[in-house]
Formats: C-alpha cells, structure tokens, sequence
C-alpha cells in the first residue's frame, strides 16, 4: 500500500461553524489518506460531519486549519475536478435522462454531440437504456440515483466521493446498487470514498473504514478490510473475519452514539 | 392529449357554458318582457347588432386598447425581471427596495393615472406606464419567490460539476423559476386591461375606454356594452395565449403532475 500513490490526503484538518454567534467545532484535527484505486469508507453517529468532511475535500467550504491535498496538489482549486454524488439524486426535473447526465460535460464546454455520444456509450452499464429520452421522475430510484451516478462518473474524475448514495433506497435495491457498484469499480478502478451508515455496506465494499466520532468529528479507528474479493454479501455474512469486524465497528459507534445522546442532552 | 382527455377537457366546459348561455337567455326574455328601453338596458341580441353594425369603430379602438395593453405589459416584463433580479441577489435591494414595491400596491391606481396626465400627456405613455404600474407588481414579486426557490443541495451539486455562477444562474435557477414566473404573468395580465381601461377613463383620445366615456353621456348604452364585450374577449385571449405559451415552455412541469395524479 506504501508504494501506491495518495489520491487524497487530509493533515490536521478543523472546522467550526458560527452559531448563534460562537464557534462550533465540527471537525477536529482529522488525519485521513486514500490511495489510488482504493475505495474506503467513512461512518460515524448522524450528524457527526461527515457531509462538512466531504464538502471539504470537494472544495465546496475551506477548512480552517490543516491541510488538503488532491492529487498531490495542495492548492484550492478542487471544484469540478472531484466527483461528488449526494444522497439524494438531484436530477433536474426538466430535463431528460439522458440530458441531465450530460449536464457536468455541458458545463465544462463540451459539445452536445460528444457529451450526448459518451453518454449513450455508457446508458446500459448503468441500467439506463430505454429511458434516455424519459424524464426523471417517470424512473424507479434505483434508476435516477444510476443516472446521478453517470452524470458524476461521465466527468472522467477518478476521484469520487460518494455521500450515503444508497441510503434513500429500499433494502433489495440498496443490495443490487452495492453489487453493482462493486462490478463498476472492478472494471474502472478509480478511487471511491463513500459515506455511509450501513456497517454491512462498508465491510461489503471497502478496503478501509475510517470510524468518526460523535460531533466534533475525530477518527476514533481506522479498519483495513483485509476480506477476498470479489465479494458478495450472502457469502461473507457468515464468516468470522466477517463477523468479528462486525462487532468491532458496532461496538464502537454505539459507544459514539452513546456520547453523542449525552452531548445534545448537555445543549438541551 | 388522447381522445379522451378531450372529452374531459371539453366536459369541464360545457357546465359554465351552459349556465352563461342561459343568463343570456333570462336576459334576452326579461328585457323583452318587461319592455327596458334600450338605452337603460339593452338586450343581448341589441349588443350584437351593435358589435356587427359598429364593427370598424370597435376594430379601431380595440387596436389602440391592445398597443397600450401590449407595450405596458413588454414594460413591467422587463422592469419586473430586472427588479426580481436585483432583490434575490442584493440583500440591499432586498431590504430598502422590496418594502417600497409592497407597500405601493397600497396605492389606488386611478390616483396616480391622472397625475401621469400632467407628467406626460394625455398620448399612449400615460395608459402604457398605468399598465405597466398594475402588471410588474405580481410578475416581481413571484419571480423573487422563484429565484429564491433553488435548494442549496442543488448548488452545491452544480459547483461540484464545475458550473460557474452564471451557469448556475442559466441552467438552474431560471428553469426553476419559470412556473413561478408564469403565475406571476397569468395575473399581470388578466388585470393588465383594466390599467389600460383607467388610463383611457382619466383621459384619452382613442381606446376602448375613451369609446365608452364618449358613448355613455350619450345614452348609447349598448355601444357601452359591445365594448365591454371586446374588452373581456381582449383579456380572455391574452389569459389563454399566456397559458399556452406556459404549457410548451413547462411541458416538463405538465407532465409531471399529470403522472403524478395518475399515480394517485
């Protein structure tokens, strides 16, 4: 892993908020690294900052002290060259399936025809075609979240944050998404963080799970997932290295969540 | 539309039809009946000999109406999108200008359209600045409401894919904004002709309201009510324009809902 190159590498980053007026610490002093073609995941108590970590890295808020670097670049200008999906879809209404994944390469100046032919190159490994010319709210969402998906990926950025992208949807398409997302990122190997509160779903998909603490956020444990792969959910339940990771996480998130009840009790 | 969407479409209408033409009739029979003179009522059938009869008089004042109506409403689009623009983005603007525009609606129109006289004469600018004053107020004030109506989730996603705030602008807060827009418009002009009616009243040389200033001391009642008839063709015409023009710009807003109530 020391040979690989860092994607993305965190130094000390803090952040506050101004609330009423006084600072509140979100993050503090966080240590985080992903290497090429990793895909490594972060889960924490709700609330805990994770989505502010994201912002982050993204570019969208600057942190207040430590350092980002992307690429090995440590300036500011992250903005359009990261990939961000959110939780929830976020397709534009108005415009058709197939219009709304062209949307990043739109705005970066490519043309129509182009943007439009690397798109329907890509409609049916994302489960799409048929439905180019639909609007987004006739699809299932399972369906709009893969149209999110390719209007991140079309982008070419192989760094991809992905904030809970499966979390809207119900437990056998979430389960379907996640093996599909496996086979996506066998086959184009870019690195993927992703933000998640299902601990089944970090073990299935990651080689790393950094744990956060309640708010304000530190990592509180770093898990390599040292598991085979491929893996699949029905074949891993079962298994002790499994299990037994199973329990470290779970035991430390409720000690988190715990903490966590106890800190908005003390602001109440 | 399939067949039978018209069928319903049409079904929608024939119930007020109906009780309008029988108004009509009551009308007819009641003047006939109790004998009004014609100058005190006249009788539908007497308005439409005067719509025919005076048709190239109508026709020429009904121009005049719709130029003043026409311009007055290009005015407040422009000045109404200008003003929404600069409150949704200047906190100043919204702060010392917003209250100002508010709390003019307090003031009665047909206050002002005589004072415009003094301003600017009794020409075609007085009615278009009184058409322009009633129609901005509702386009301004929702298409702030549309600007303003853009999730910061939205934002953020189009600053991820790399968009420029004019292309945020562009490409996200004005398609939102549209149907608001379009309300905004609906109402501007439903109420646009009766500006150019008040403009015409407090003092004109041509128009359909001059027309029934100048007809009514003359007991030429049902001249009166032709023109009254034009003016309301006027206003539903420009409604129904309106909203067909909504319906090919927001076919997406349209479809949407009629899927969703399909779904329900």
């Amino acid at each position: 892993m020391t040979s690989k190159t860092a994607k993305i590498r965190l130094k000390s980053i803090s952040k506050s908020f101004i609330v009423n007026g006084k600072p509140k610490p979100v993050l503090t002093d966080i240590d985080f690294t992903v290497n090429e073609g990793e895909l490594v995941s972060i889960v924490g108590p709700s609330g805990c900052g994770k989505t502010t970590l994201f912002n982050v890295i993204a570019g969208l808020e600057e942190a207040d002290a430590g350092m980002v670097e992307v690429n090995g670049d440590p300036t500011n200008q992250r903005l359009g060259k990261i990939g961000y999906m959110h939780q929830k879809d976020l397709l534009l209404p108005w415009r058709t399936v197939l219009d709304n994944t062209t949307l990043g390469l739109e705005l970066q100046g490519v043309s129509r025809h182009q943007a439009r032919q690397k798109a329907l190159d890509l409609t049916e490994t994302f489960g799409l075609k048929g439905f180019e010319n639909q609007y987004p709210f006739a699809l299932s969402g399972g369906m709009r979240q893969r149209a999110s998906f390719l209007r991140t990926m079309l982008l070419d950025q192989d760094i991809m944050l992905l904030d809970e992208p499966f979390g809207a949807l119900d437990a056998l398409t979430r389960a379907q998404m996640q093996e599909w997302l496996l086979k996506l990122w066998y086959s184009v190997k870019n690195t993927i963080v992703l933000v998640t509160h299902d601990i089944d779903e970090a073990l299935l998909l990651s080689d790393r799970i950094y744990v956060l603490s309640a708010r304000p956020a530190k990592v509180k444990m770093i898990l390599d997932v040292n598991l085979p792969r491929p893996r699949h959910y029905h074949k891993l339940a079962s298994q002790p290295a499994f299990v037994g990771m199973k329990a470290r996480l779970l035991d430390s998130l409720h000690r988190e969540s715990r903490k966590k009840r106890g800190y908005s009790n003390e602001r109440e | 539309m399939n067949g039978n969407e018209y069928l319903s479409a049409a079904k929608s209408w024939i119930i007020p039809l109906l009780i309008l033409v029988g108004l009509v009739v009551v009308w007819e029979l009641g003047v006939q009946i109790w004998d009004v003179p014609k100058w005190q009522l006249p009788a539908p059938l007497t308005i439409i000999q005067e719509l025919v009869g005076s048709r190239s008089l109508l026709w020429k004042h009904t121009l005049v109406t719709m130029k003043e109506v026409v311009l007055g409403f290009v005015v407040a689009l422009v000045v109404g999108l200008l003003l929404a623009m600069g409150i949704a983005y200047s906190r100043i603007l919204e702060r010392s200008v917003y209250p100002i525009i508010i709390s003019s609606q307090t003031i009665p129109i047909i206050a002002i359209a005589p004072l415009l006289l003094i301003w600017v004469g009794y020409g075609i600018t007085s009615k278009v600045i009184v058409v322009a004053l009633i129609c901005f107020y509702p386009i301004t004030v929702n298409m702030v409401d549309g600007l303003k109506a853009v999730s910061a989730d939205m934002v953020r996603m189009m600053r991820t894919l790399g968009a420029s705030r004019w292309q945020i602008f562009t490409k996200l807060q004005i398609p939102i904004s549209l149907p608001y827009l379009f309300s905004g418009i609906k109402v501007g002009i439903s109420i646009s002709v009766i500006g150019a009616i008040i403009g015409e009243w407090v003092g004109a040389s041509a128009g359909l309201g001059y027309l029934m200033t100048y007809s009514q001391p003359l007991f030429l009642t049902a001249r009166v009510f032709a023109a009254i008839v034009v003016l309301s063709v006027m206003g539903i015409s420009l409604f129904v324009l309106t909203s067909l023009a909504e319906r090919i710009a927001l076919s997406w807003h349209y479809r949407e809902k009629r899927d969703k109530n399909l779904d329900t």
